[in-house]
This record gives structure tokens, C-alpha cells and sequence, in this order.
């Protein structure tokens, strides 16, 4: 199945408020999803025989801001989760992607929230801890919402644009 | 087989053991590098096993987000230290996916040379190591005695042992060397002179026509050995689902029976080079693909099929081998495409996975406009392939976690990245 007809079924099943858009004219077409939904159209999307999409190949976060102030044109900022998946029963793919903004409230520090997938695909677990440790992305209702890579007491999220790397660290002089 | 503390063979005249934590890492012999699994046993048995990992994390997607592509290929080689070259070449060819270059024939058939010889040379380190795990030592020399070779010849290509950079974005930063003097360990083992002087592709064909009568060895020595299908057969099932589920990929996954792989289920900017050569897969349970009897022990989806995918796999490689040989004198074409340092980048975003010796590699790039690439990721596959192991270890004794965690074959550089 190709992922125009994917998104076919997910618009007639979920409605168009909910899949929000095909993205199409680049390498990897993807499909939008609203934050909220994630959740639902994942575990529908796994289980609808048609569609099988039993693996979930890759799941990653990216920071969108534009530091550079020399770029004419700066992207909208907001932080993107992205998920590959994959069919081993039917050999097809599917490319979803959820937006959300950088900071929850408008207010720095404070990291957005998505539905976890870890309920639908084991790996996501892992990778979600993943994406909350380095990009800084609250996983809602994930079974084990810790860091995974860096030590359980670090600051920040290094993949996000403005981050700052420490001065110190438990007596290691940073930068 | 998993164990109960109802068991009468563990519990003897009704005595209860305590609860304990213990753990076995990060400086452990058998966790391959600094993997820390802390173990929740009762007496020998695990309750449970959580993984800690990122000792060795140094975010290689931070730095690849200030370096352009060519400048962080060094850095994807520190990831599978084990098999550099099959690494280069997944975010290689996710860039040229990016930017839309396909490259020439002689480049691909160079690739397949290269890369199936890093995946024979990968296989070699996790079998010797799996002997070691379960307390065998010879097999670990002789997997290195044959590596050896194999790195000689790389050193030969590319001036490197272990971190090559030498798939490049185009093709390879040089041609294969034309004539050069034989590698020790093959003159030893060959009986030929030291200072023997003969082509590249030469002394690549005598290694492959060696290497079958050793693979007979290591059979003889781990495969059928009855001790070794004692401490691996029937151990550490994954079953079909919960590899899927889990993400796990390559040898572990294709050990659980599920018959794919990427060099003949992938995209096609992979699947070209592979195209026209014959060669199996390898699938557990092993039916009808030639590969032999049994020991009637297996089970489906135990380390037993896991370590037998990967000898397979090191059969399969030479076979490829010996056909891209044949095909490099006569493959048109240069070995590289021109791509600058300094390249900018389309403002789109690819994610590409390669069959690397442990499993699916991807690479997810995100140009903007710029030479750096927006957003570097790399997905590995170790690190879904070490997921399993809490759900896996479940109900065994301490003593088969290093058979179990040395059956899926990690390597820490790339779980940490």
C-alpha cells in the first residue's frame, strides 16, 4: 500500500482535523498528525490488517529553530517528532510526523507534551527515553519517562538549538 | 526453558533465598564493553534485568549538526567500531539519497567488495567473543587470525585498521591498490614468501579461497561442539513477534525466522548495488536453504539460531565477494563522484537503513540549505537489539545472561553513539 492510499484510510477513519496534512513533492512523503490523536493512530495503524504496520523502524525528535540570524528565511520554530514505520507483512512504509510547540504554555523550561506509542511498539519505549533525553519531549503516560544517554542528573536537552553546554559538571570543567 | 523458584532442582528442604541486586557492568568481561545490567535475582535466578547504557554517549548527532557530511563519516565510523566500513556506507548513501546522486558501477561493485568484507570481518570478532562469553578461547584466535588478513587488506586500500572513513559521499576516497606485497598472515597460512609481490584483488581471492576450510573448522569447534548447543540451544527464545516488536533487526531478527533483508527488501538506492548477485539469506529455522542438519535441541528463535545466521551469513559474504570480483575489472565507471566539503544540502529530509552486520543501521538527514546537515540522527541497531534483553532474561540463571546478551552481538559505541 503506498502512503497516499494509507492516508486515504486514516482521513476516512480519524477525519481531516485529526490527520492534518500529506506531505508530498519530497523524498520520504510523510503524513501529519495532530499531537492529541498520535496515540490512537498509531495503535490503529498497527492493528488495521490492511495496513499492519508492525515495526516501528525509527522514532526521533527535531529541535526547529533558526539560530543563525543571517538566514533569510527562518523557519517557524516548533519541535517535530518523527516516526518510521514499517510493514514486514505487507513490505510497505509509512512516515508520520507530529508538531508541537517548542516550549508548553509558551514557557521555557518547560517541555512539550505527546502521547506515548510505547503501548503499540515495544522499541518506542527505548526511543521515546530517547528523544525526552536529547531533544526534550514529555512522552504522556510512558511507563518509564527517564533519561537513557546521559547521566540521570544532567540539565537540559542537548539536540535543542539554544542549548548551553555547563561550565562544570560534578567538578569537570565544561567548555 | 525458564525457572521457577517452585522448582525442586533450585530449592532444596523448603530453605528461601533473599531477594538481591547486583551489578554486572560496566567494566564486566562478557557485557562487550561498558553496558551495566542491573540484575534483580533470587539466588541464581534473574527476576529481572534493567540495562543502563550512554557510558560511552558523546551525542554524535550534536556534532553532526556542526560538520558537514563528509566531516562526520569519521564520526559514524566510531559508532560500529566493529564494522567501520558497513557504517560509512549507510550515511553515505542517505546523503546521495538527499542530494540525489546515484553512483557508478564501479563504485557500487567497490562498495559490495568493501562492505561484505566488513560484515565477514564483523561476524569473525562476534563469534570469536560469543566462544569467549561462554568460556571457549581458541575460537576467539582464530577469528582474529583470520581477521587479521582482512584488515591488512583494508590497510592496504585505505592506510587504516579499524576507523577506514573510506566509503565516502560519491563513491570511495581511492581506488582499490593495484600491486602490493603479500599480508603476512596470508603468506603463513597460504606457505607463501613473505615478500611476495601480487595484486590487490589477488590476494583477496587466495583469502576467499582459504576461508571456506576454516569456516568447517569453526563449526567443528563451536557449532556442533556439544557443549556449546547445550549452553545455547533452547535459551533465550525470541519469538517472532516480540522481535518485531522491539525493533530488533539482522541476524536477531532473521534468527526469530522473519526472512528479510535489506540487501534484497531495501530501498533501491541500496538494493542496486546488490543486484545480480547470487547469494541466500539466511533464515532460522534453516529448511531447504542447504545449510545442513539440526542439532535436535534448537529451538526456533534461541541464541543457538541467532550465532548459526551470522556463520551463514560469513559463507554467504565470500560468495558475493568472489562475484563482485569478477565484476570490478569489468565495471564501467569511476570510483567516486565529486561531492565538496562543503556541499550544501537540499532543504529536505531522507531516512535511509543498511544492512549492517548487526542489523538495520539508519540515518535520518535533514538539510536546510546549508552545508550542515539541520538535523544528523542515527538510529542503531544495536541499541533496538539490546532492548530485548530485559523481556529475554527473564526466569534464567546468572550464568546464561552473557550467553543470551552475547547472542545478540552489541557494540556499546554504537548503542551510546
Amino acid at each position: 500500500m503506498r502512503i497516499e492510499d494509507i492516508h486515504q484510510k486514516l482521513v476516512g477513519k480519524f477525519g481531516s482535523n485529526v490527520i492534518l496534512e500529506l506531505k508530498t513533492g519530497v523524498k520520504d512523503p510523510w503524513i501529519e498528525v495532530i499531537a492529541d490523536r498520535i496515540a490512537d493512530v498509531a495503535k490503529y495503524l498497527h492493528d488495521d490488517s490492511d495496513i499492519s504496520l508492525d515495526a516501528l523502524n525509527d522514532l526521533c525528535a527535531a529541535d526547529w529553530l533558526e539560530t543563525d540570524p543571517k538566514k533569510k528565511n527562518p523557519c517557524e520554530p516548533h519541535v517535530e517528532v518523527v516516526y518510521h514505520l514499517y510493514s514486514y507483512t505487507h513490505r510497505h512504509w509509512c512516515k508520520l510526523k507530529v508538531k508541537v510547540p517548542r516550549w508548553k504554555n509558551g514557557q521555557p523550561g518547560s517541555i512539550p507534551d505527546v502521547p506515548t506509542v510505547s503501548g503499540v511498539w515495544g522499541i518506542a519505549d527505548w526511543h521515546e527515553r530517547e528523544a525526552y533525553d536529547l531533544v526534550g519531549v514529555n512522552f504522556v503516560d510512558h511507563p518509564n519517562m527517564r533519561r537513557i544517554l546521559c547521566p540521570e542528573d544532567w540539565e537540559g536537552h542537548p539536540l535543542r538549538k539554544d542549548y548551553e553546554f555547563p561550565l562544570e559538571y560534578h567538578g569537570v570543567r565544561g567548555k | 526453558m525458564s525457572l521457577t523458584l517452585e522448582d525442586p532442582r533450585i530449592i532444596e528442604f523448603d530453605v528461601r533465598t533473599d531477594e538481591m541486586l547486583v551489578n554486572m557492568g560496566p567494566q564486566h568481561p562478557s557485557t562487550h564493553g561498558v553496558l551495566r545490567l542491573l540484575l534483580k535475582t533470587d539466588g541464581e535466578i534473574i527476576h529481572e534485568v534493567t540495562p543502563h547504557i550512554g557510558y560511552l554517549h558523546r551525542c554524535a548527532e550534536k556534532i553532526g549538526e556542526n560538520l558537514s557530511p563528509p566531516q562526520w563519516i569519521p564520526y559514524t565510523d566510531r559508532m560500529d567500531y566493529l564494522a567501520a566500513m558497513n557504517m560509512n556506507l549507510g550515511f553515505a548513501l542517505a546523503v546521495e539519497k538527499l542530494i540525489g546522486m546515484e553512483v557508478p558501477e564501479k563504485a557500487m561493485t567497490l562498495r559490495v567488495i568493501i562492505s561484505e568484507l566488513g560484515r565477514i570481518a564483523s561476524h569473525l570478532v562476534g563469534m570469536g567473543a560469543y566462544g569467549l562469553d561462554l568460556g571457549t578461547f581458541s575460537p576467539f584466535l582464530y577469528a582474529f587470525r583470520e581477521r587479521e588478513i582482512i584488515l591488512d587488506l583494508f590497510e592496504e586500500v585505505c592506510g587504516a585498521r579499524l576507523t577506514y572513513s573510506y566509503l565516502t559521499i560519491g563513491g570511495a576516497t581511492h581506488d582499490l591498490p593495484r600491486e602490493i606485497t603479500i599480508p603476512p598472515g596470508l603468506a603463513q597460512v597460504t606457505g607463501r614468501d613473505p615478500n611476495m609481490r601480487l595484486q590487490w584483488l589477488d590476494a583477496l581471492g587466495m583469502f576467499l579461497d582459504w576461508m571456506p576450510s576454516r569456516i568447517r573448522e569453526y563449526h567443528t569447534l563451536l557449532t556442533q561442539n556439544a557443549i556449546f548447543i547445550k549452553r545455547t540451544a533452547n535459551l533465550g527464545i525470541l519469538d517472532r513477534d516480540m522481535a518485531i516488536s522491539y525493533g530488533c533487526t539482522g541476524p536477531v531478527l532473521r534468527g526469530s525466522g522473519v526472512d528479510h533483508d535489506l540487501r534484497r527488501d531495501g530501498e533501491p538506492i541500496y538494493t542496486r548495488m546488490y543486484q545480480g548477485y547470487n547469494f541466500k539469506i539466511p533464515v532460522a529455522p534453516f529448511k531447504d536453504q542447504g545449510f545442513g542438519k539440526l542439532p535436535k535441541e534448537v529451538v526456533l528463535g534461541d541464541n543457538w539460531c541467532r550465532f548459526f545466521v551470522r556463520m551463514m551469513e560469513v559463507a554467504q559474504s565470500i560468495e558475493i565477494v568472489r562475484q563482485a570480483i569478477d565484476r570490478y575489472s569489468k565495471a564501467p565507471g569511476e570510483y567516486r563522484l565529486p561531492f565538496k566539503m562543503n556541499q550544501k544540502l537540499p532543504s529536505d529530509e531522507v531516512y535511509l537503513e543498511t544492512e549492517a552486520p548487526r542489523g538495520q543501521m539508519g540515518f535520518y538527514v535533514v538539510g536546510d540549505g546549508d552545508g550542515e546537515p539541520f538535523r544528523a540522527r542515527a538510529k542503531s541497531s544495536c541499541f533496538c537489539n539490546l532492548s530485548v534483553t530485559g523481556p529475554l532474561c527473564q526466569g534464567v540463571l546468572i550464568a546464561d545472561i552473557p550467553a543470551i546478551v552475547g547472542s545478540l552481538d552489541i557494540v556499546m559505541g554504537e548503542i551510546d553513539r
